[in-house]
């Protein structure tokens, strides 16, 4: 019987196998940031652990970063500096490569990682942030730990790492200009439940995915995690060889043709076999929103909330709506656009195409923040910050900003909040914050219109 | 780490399903690039009402049945979200050493046997059976934990779980797995030696 991507990239990192199932996995790149990676490197210095391979690890600072226009190197957060100042010392004292906010290289983890050509296909990719999943949209075996399983990911370059269930979600039909790979995954969320991944492996494949840009594959692999999936992955095709050619990391000559040959034999077998293999029409979906306090709580824009129930009575209370109401028209306060979600170049075209020649409502407070210190520089010689602030939006540095709440500045208590990030938890984005996530165009035709609006109004 | 045998003590039966690790640590109370000193900030978005800390009466950590705990139960897809380790740290430093619960989150699996917080899966009838003994007389009625049998008591009924041996072993042997894989360093060595060959693209790191 043929082997599944999942199978043949564990295969080719696999050290040792164990009788109860698991193996050794080499781990070929780490990635770390601030909020986590300072917590294990200092733990390591205080062990007197070394660092087996410092040249495959590679640090930034996103989390807690500020992200102000013509921030310095200072933290958002009350506090935050001393993970950036350890972030500092520790990749100083190990000789790893340090991205630091001053640095063109800088930006949210999951954004540099492809960007700079530091995750390549067929690759193993760890970091001690949960959105890692996101890198498997590179063909790459790519997931979250904790800092402790970190700490022996840097000490022994392995991690012991158990069987894991596989899925094959395959999209299908065509795509309408509107729709977004943000809409697909919240539906596919919404449809199959927040925990539906538990214990799997989710390879997506099909002809939607075919005609899915880089990009597009990444936000769609980002909220694997939000599935509670292991890890999300997409084989490698022309698309994602034609994407790494140029970047920083990349194989370079004669190199490249060699690694570009392997590439492109990584895929699933067609005699291969998934515990769950599943077919959605990608036709079928309309723009999506949340509307409660967990990826799961996700309607279309057109559809009211649902019914009451015993264990939406506090999600109903936290989000001050109620069963049976239009999610559109909602009034919102705030409109965020960023994150490692959906805040790449692609991302900000399309927000921006909405935008241009057109204002946001007054009231609303709006904010973008690109991925990248390169996205934003990208942005801006095609003039697309200018169209983000002519519409009222700020323009802020690279950075995970508003994504989640640190302490520091975010949005006032209560406010509603429409974001094109991935977490819609309780206080998330601020205590009594109320977030919902939609792709970056919905998020900008809402807060043209002050409330939550059709996008597909937009393409009319 | 210390060895993981065997426990007994006060249920917290909260049930919630897909509870996040923002909800057991908010980013904000991880103040510190340390794993220590983190039980003040556990739950403190539910567990306080205000910003001077005062405990909600609402939350059933602060009731004087149940602050005592150290076994935490939850329902489906415990631990999601954030893979920060601090929601196990927050944890474990107030005294939990068990959660139990309908799934887990891969990543807050890993980082409970990480730190010697032993992870239990239940289906949800063994679930709603022990919290309803519990909520009986929270007090007295102390589940008690054998690692060794796999087994969760009441003093009524004794349930068997399922755990993977990879997380068994490292518990009851209170196992520190950097030390255990190194063991293994001439077979990694080995190994990359190899792999050097076969792709040595991967090999050549610059910009």
């Amino acid at each position: 019987m043929g082997q599944t991507l999942y199978q043949k990239l564990r295969k080719l990192h696999e050290v040792r196998q164990f009788d109860d199932g698991s193996s050794l996995i080499l781990i070929d790149r780490i990635m770390l940031h601030e909020r986590t990676g300072s917590v294990a490197l200092s733990n390591m210095l205080s062990e007197n652990r070394n660092i087996a391979a410092p040249e495959t690890v590679f640090s930034t600072i996103d989390h807690i970063v500020d992200t102000k226009p013509g921030r310095p190197d200072i933290s958002r957060m009350p506090g935050g500096m001393i993970f950036i100042e350890e972030m500092h010392r520790a990749s100083q004292a190990f000789g790893i490569r340090l991205y630091g906010a001053d640095d063109d290289r800088q930006g949210i983890v999951h954004v540099i990682a492809p960007e700079q050509g530091i995750v390549l296909p067929g690759i193993t990719i760890v970091c001690p942030d949960s959105h890692t999943c996101t890198l498997g949209a590179m063909g790459a075996l790519a997931w979250g730990i904790g800092s402790t399983d970190c700490e022996h990911a840097l000490a022994t370059r392995t991690l012991r790492v158990p069987q894991f269930k596989q899925m094959r979600i395959r999209l299908t039909g065509k795509k309408p200009q509107w729709l977004t790979a943000k809409d697909i995954v919240i539906n596919l969320i919404s449809r199959f439940g927040a925990d539906f991944g538990t214990g799997f492996v989710i390879e997506f494949a099909g002809s939607a995915i075919e005609e899915m840009e880089i990009e597009e594959r990444l936000t769609l692999c980002n909220m694997g995690v939000e599935f509670a999936a292991f890890t999300a992955i997409i084989a490698p095709d022309h698309k994602t060889i034609e994407y790494t050619r140029g970047r920083p990391f990349a194989p370079k000559d004669e190199d490249a043709l060699i690694a570009e040959a392997h590439w492109a034999s990584l895929i699933s077998d067609v005699d291969a076999s998934f515990d769950v293999d599943l077919e959605v029409d990608v036709a079928e979906i309309a723009p999506m929103i949340t509307w409660g306090t967990s990826p799961e709580h996700a309607i279309a824009i057109d559809e009211v909330l649902p019914d009451q129930r015993s264990d939406f009575a506090d999600v109903y209370k936290y989000i001050g709506l109620k069963p049976h109401e239009p999610i559109r028209g909602q009034a919102i306060d705030g409109a965020f656009i960023g994150s490692c979600t959906n805040s790449r170049l692609s991302d900000l075209r399309r927000a921006a195409n909405i935008l241009k020649g057109r204002k946001v409502k007054s009231e609303i407070r709006a904010i973008c923040a690109p991925g990248s210190k390169e996205v934003k520089i990208s942005a801006e010689a095609e003039g697309l910050d200018k169209i983000f602030l002519d519409a009222g939006f700020e323009w802020h540095e690279a950075g995970c900003a508003f994504c989640f709440y640190a302490g520091g500045e975010t949005f006032p208590p209560g406010s509603r909040v429409i974001s094109s990030t991935n977490r819609n938890f309780e206080g998330r984005q601020g205590p009594g914050v109320c977030t919902h996530i939609a792709s970056p165009e919905t998020v900008a035709w809402s807060a043209i219109n002050g409330h939550i609006s059709d996008v597909r109004e937009a393409y009319e | 780490m210390k060895p993981f045998t065997n426990h007994s003590g006060i249920a917290l039966p909260l049930l919630t399903d897909n509870l996040n690790t923002d909800v057991i640590i908010p980013s904000r109370e991880m103040k510190r690039v340390s794993k220590v000193g983190l039980a003040n900030g556990l739950f403190a978005n539910i567990r306080y009402s205000d910003g001077k800390r005062k405990p909600d009466p609402e939350f059933l950590l602060n009731h004087p049945n149940y602050c005592a705990a150290s076994i935490l139960i939850l329902g489906r897809n415990a631990g999601c979200g954030s893979s920060r380790e601090h929601a196990v740290w927050a944890l474990a430093d107030y005294g939990f050493k068990v959660v139990v619960a309908e799934s887990f989150a891969s990543i807050f699996y890993n980082n409970c046997v990480a730190n010697g917080v032993l992870p239990i899966t239940l289906d949800r009838p063994s679930i709603e059976a022990i919290t309803e003994w519990v909520r009986m007389n929270p007090t007295s009625h102390h589940l008690s934990v054998n690692l060794e049998k796999c087994t969760l008591d009441t003093t009524d009924n004794s349930i068997d779980f399922m755990i993977s041996p990879l997380a068994r072993r490292m518990l009851l042997n209170g196992l520190a797995p950097i030390d255990l894989t190194l063991e293994d360093k001439g077979l990694i060595d080995r190994f990359i030696a190899d792999d050097m060959r076969r792709r040595q693209w991967l090999y050549r790191i610059s910009d």
